[in-house]
C-alpha cells in the first residue's frame, strides 16, 4: 500500500509541474504519430463517458465496464503490436476495440445491440468481436481469455508462423486458476504470447492487497521463469515500448512475456457502481493523474502541440464520437427471425486458417 | 469389415484423421509418452511425433481452454479428458467458451473441436470416478454431444466430429473398449444428430445410448431367441442434437416405450426422452413412460453396493416384463 502512494505521489508531483519536469519525448518519435495516439485516448475518453451516458438513458443495457482512467495503458498496448498480431481481451474492452481499430460506430452499434455492431448484437459491450482486426474478443469470465489466448499462441506455433497473442486481464485475474495454468503452458510450451495485466488496483471493491499474496503482480510470473515487468499505465510510450519489446522476443526468441501496467480506474467498476468502497482523497488523487493531460503536457513541453491543435484533436474525436451514437441509433435491431443464427457453424464454414 | 474393439475403432480412426488433415492434433494428459491411460492413442506419439500428439500437465481447464483458443485459429483439436468425472474442472471453457465463440461474437468465428471422454461405473472406481455426466453438455446449445455404443458408430462418429465445425463431446465408456463389433473399412462416417434403431421390433421401443444401448441389444435379442417378445431399440448415438423423429416414429408403431440409461434418473436423458414422446405422441401411447436408470447415490466402492446403485441388464428386463402387453403375457 505504501508503494503505491508514494509512486502515485511521485507520479502527480511529475505531473503538476508542468514544462520544466515532463519526461522527455525520445528521439525520433513521428509528431503524427504521437498525435494519432493523443487523439486515440482522448476518442477513447470521449466514447466512454458517452457510453457512460447512453447507459443512463437505457439505449445500453446489461453490463458495461469503462476504460476511463486506462487510456494510456490501452493505447500503448494496442500501438505497441502489430496488424497481424491476435489480442484476447477481458470484459473492459471498448477502448481495446477501438485501439486495434474496429470502429467506435460499430462498437457503439454492439453496445446498442444493433445488428450492425462487430457481434452483430449478439454480444454487447463484454463481447466484442473481430476477426479481421484480430481482436479475437472480449470475454466476461474472469481468466476464461487466458487459455483461449494460450491457445491461439499454441496455433501460431504450430504453423510455424509469426504472429504474437497479446492477452490483456485486470488485476484479480492473477488470483485464478486460469492465469497459473495459461502461464505454466505458455513457458512449457515456449508460445509467443504477452500476458498483459492491467493492474487498476481494484477487483470490483477488492484492492490487490487484499486479494494477492503478492501485490507486486508482475512477480507471479517469476514462478514460472517468465520474464515480467512493471510499467507505468499512465505513460502511452513506456507502455508501448513494454508491449513492443515483449513482442519483438515473442516473435524472435519464442519467449512469453508479462507486464503489468499500473493505472487507475476513474469510476466505478461498472457503470451502475456508485464507487462508495474507494477513499475519496485517494479517487481525487488519482483522477488527478489524467494519463491524457499528462501526455498533452508531454508533448507541449516539446514543442510538439499547441493549444489550438490540442483543441482540434479533442473536437474531432468529440465529433467521432457523436457520429457514432448516431450511426448506432438509426442501424436496425437485429431481426428476430435471426435468433437461432450462428448457434452452430455450418459445414463449409471454418476449418481454414484465420 | 473387420471386426474389431472399440478401442481399435477410434485409435484408428484418430489415426486417419491425423493422416488426413495437418491441422488434426491430439491434445491431453498422459496420451503420448503414457499411450493413454485407456491405450487409446497407443504408438501415435512415435508415429506423428509431439507436435501432433501433444502430452499436458494437469491443468483441464487450461488445456481445453487452449485447444479451443487453437480451433478459434483454424486447427482441429482432439481432447482427451482422461475420464469425464475430470471434466468438471475444465467446465467455464467448455460451457462459457466453446460452446458460446460462434454464437456470442456474431457468427464469426468457429470452433472445430471434439473433447473425447469416457463415463461410466461398474469399475469399483467410487463416487468421483464413475459417474455419467453428458447431460450436462447435452443441455447446452451450442455444444454437439455424442455417445456411440459399438466401434462402428465409434468410428463413424469420432470422423464425422472430426471434421465438423463445432464443438463436441464424444462420451465413450470405460466398460466398452474392449467390445468387438464389425466396422466398415476406409472413409466411413455418421451423420451426428441421427438415432438408429438398432433392433427392429413391435411389441415396445427401448431408447437408449451409449454402453447401455449395447445392453438393451443384447436384451433385446435373447427375448427375440427366447420368442418372449419382439423388442425395438432405438439408439440415439447423438444426445445433441436429439433425432425426435426416429424415437417417435419408432414409439408411433410399439405405443410403449422404455428409456434405459446408465446417469442418474432425475433431469436425465430418459426425462428429456420421456417429455419429448407425451409432447410429439400423446395419443400413440398405451402405456406410461418408463425410465430406467441408475439409483440416486453417489457411486459406492463395496462391490455388492456398487452393483446395487447400477442400473443394468436386470433391470431392463424387469421394466420389459411390467410394460409388456398384456396379450403377450
Amino acid at each position: 500500500m505504501d508503494t503505491r502512494k508514494k509512486r502515485q505521489q511521485t507520479e502527480r508531483t511529475a505531473v503538476s509541474n508542468h514544462d520544466q519536469n515532463q519526461k522527455p519525448i525520445p528521439p525520433g518519435e513521428d509528431q503524427n504519430t504521437l498525435l494519432q495516439y493523443y487523439y486515440q485516448m482522448l476518442l477513447i475518453r470521449h466514447f466512454e463517458e458517452k457510453a457512460g451516458e447512453m447507459y443512463t438513458k437505457a439505449k445500453i443495457g446489461g453490463y458495461c465496464h469503462l476504460n476511463l482512467g486506462e487510456e494510456a495503458t490501452v493505447v500503448g498496448f494496442c500501438t505497441g503490436l502489430d496488424a497481424q498480431d491476435y489480442v484476447y481481451t477481458n470484459y473492459r474492452e471498448h477502448g481495446y476495440a477501438i485501439g486495434r481499430g474496429i470502429s467506435a460506430n460499430a462498437v457503439m452499434a454492439e453496445l446498442f445491440g444493433k445488428e450492425t455492431g462487430c457481434s452483430h448484437g449478439r454480444g454487447g459491450s463484454m463481447h466484442l468481436f473481430d476477426l479481421e482486426r484480430r481482436f479475437m474478443g472480449g470475454y466476461a469470465i474472469v481468466g476464461g481469455q487466458l487459455p483461449l489466448a494460450t491457445g491461439a499462441a499454441f496455433a501460431v506455433t504450430y504453423r510455424g508462423s509469426q504472429e504474437v497473442v497479446a492477452c490483456q486481464m485486470g488485476d484479480g485475474t492473477t488470483n485464478t486458476g486460469a492465469f497459473h495454468e495459461s502461464l505454466n503452458l505458455a513457458k512449457i510450451y515456449r508460445l509467443p504470447i504477452i500476458y498483459f495485466v492491467v493492474n487498476n488496483q481494484y477487483g470490483m471493491g477488492l484492492r490487490v492487497e487484499q486479494g494477492s499474496a503478492v501485490s507486486e503482480l508482475y512477480r507471479k510470473a517469476c514462478a514460472y521463469d517468465m520474464r515480467s515487468e512493471r510499467v507505468d499505465g499512465n505513460d502511452v510510450l513506456a507502455v508501448r515500448d513494454a508491449v513492443r519489446n515483449a513482442a519483438q522476443i515473442a516473435r524472435t526468441q519464442h519467449e512469453p512475456s508479462l507486464i503489468e501496467a499500473i493505472s487507475y480506474r476513474f469510476r466505478g467498476h461498472s457503470v451502475v457502481d456508485p464507487d462508495r468502497y474507494r477513499d475519496p482523497a485517494e479517487v481525487q488523487e488519482g483522477r488527478g493523474n489524467d494519463p491524457i493531460a499528462a501526455f498533452a503536457a508531454r508533448l507541449m513541453a516539446a514543442g510538439l502541440l499547441n493549444e489550438d491543435k490540442a483543441r482540434e484533436i479533442d473536437e474531432q474525436a468529440r465529433k467521432d464520437v457523436d457520429a457514432a451514437v448516431q450511426f448506432a441509433d438509426e442501424s436496425n435491431n437485429p431481426s428476430v427471425d435471426g435468433l437461432f443464427d450462428f448457434i452452430y457453424a455450418s459445414d463449409d464454414a471454418g476449418g481454414k486458417e484465420q | 469389415m473387420a471386426e474389431i474393439t472399440y478401442r481399435q475403432a477410434l485409435h484408428d480412426t484418430l489415426r486417419e484423421e491425423l493422416l488426413r488433415d495437418e491441422n488434426v492434433f491430439l491434445i491431453g494428459e498422459e496420451i503420448g509418452i503414457f499411450e493413454g491411460s485407456y491405450k487409446i492413442t497407443a504408438g501415435l506419439l512415435k508415429e506423428f511425433g509431439s507436435k501432433r500428439v501433444v502430452d499436458t500437465p494437469i491443468c483441464e481447464n487450461g488445456f481445453v481452454g487452449m485447444a479451443t483458443g487453437a480451433a478459434m485459429l483454424g486447427l482441429r483439436p482432439v481432447v482427451e479428458i482422461m475420464t469425464i468425472n475430470f471434466i468438471v474442472l475444465a467446465m467455464d471453457e467448455i460451457v462459457n467458451h466453446a460452446a458460446k465463440i460462434h454464437y456470442m461474437f456474431g457468427g464469426q468465428c468457429p470452433v472445430p473441436m471434439v473433447i473425447r471422454t469416457p463415463g461410466g461405473g461398474g469399475q469399483q472406481l467410487s463416487a468421483t470416478h464413475s459417474q455419467s455426466l453428458e447431460v450436462w453438455f447435452a443441455h447446452v446449445p451450442g455444444l454437439k454431444v455424442v455417445a456411440p455404443s459399438n466401434p462402428a458408430d465409434a468410428k463413424g462418429l469420432l470422423r464425422a466430429a472430426i471434421r465438423d465445425n463445432n464443438p463436441v463431446i464424444f462420451l465413450e465408456n470405460l466398460a466398452l473398449y474392449n467390445t468387438k463389433g464389425e466396422v466398415p473399412a476406409g472413409e466411413y462416417v455418421e451423420p451426428i444428430g441421427k438415432a438408429k434403431v438398432a433392433k427392429e421390433g413391435t411389441d415396445l421401443t427401448v431408447v437408449s445410448y451409449s454402453r447401455m444401448a449395447a445392453i438393451a441389444l443384447d436384451v433385446a435379442r435373447r427375448l427375440e431367441q427366447e420368442k418372449k417378445l419382439n423388442v425395438e431399440v432405438v439408439d440415439l448415438c447423438s444426445l445433441r442434437p436429439l433425432d425426435h423423429t426416429t424415437i417417435i416414429n419408432s414409439v408411433k408403431k410399439t405405443n410403449r416405450a422404455i428409456i434405459f440409461e446408465e446417469d442418474w434418473r432425475s433431469f436425465g436423458v430418459g426425462a428429456e426422452v420421456a417429455a419429448t414422446l407425451q409432447e410429439e405422441a400423446f395419443d400413440y401411447l398405451d402405456a406410461p413412460i418408463k425410465r430406467v436408470a441408475s439409483l440416486e447415490v453417489p457411486l459406492p466402492y463395496s462391490k455388492p453396493l456398487e452393483i446395487a446403485a447400477l442400473t443394468g441388464a436386470k433391470q431392463l428386463i424387469e421394466a420389459i416384463d411390467q410394460l409388456t402387453p398384456r396379450r403377450r403375457r
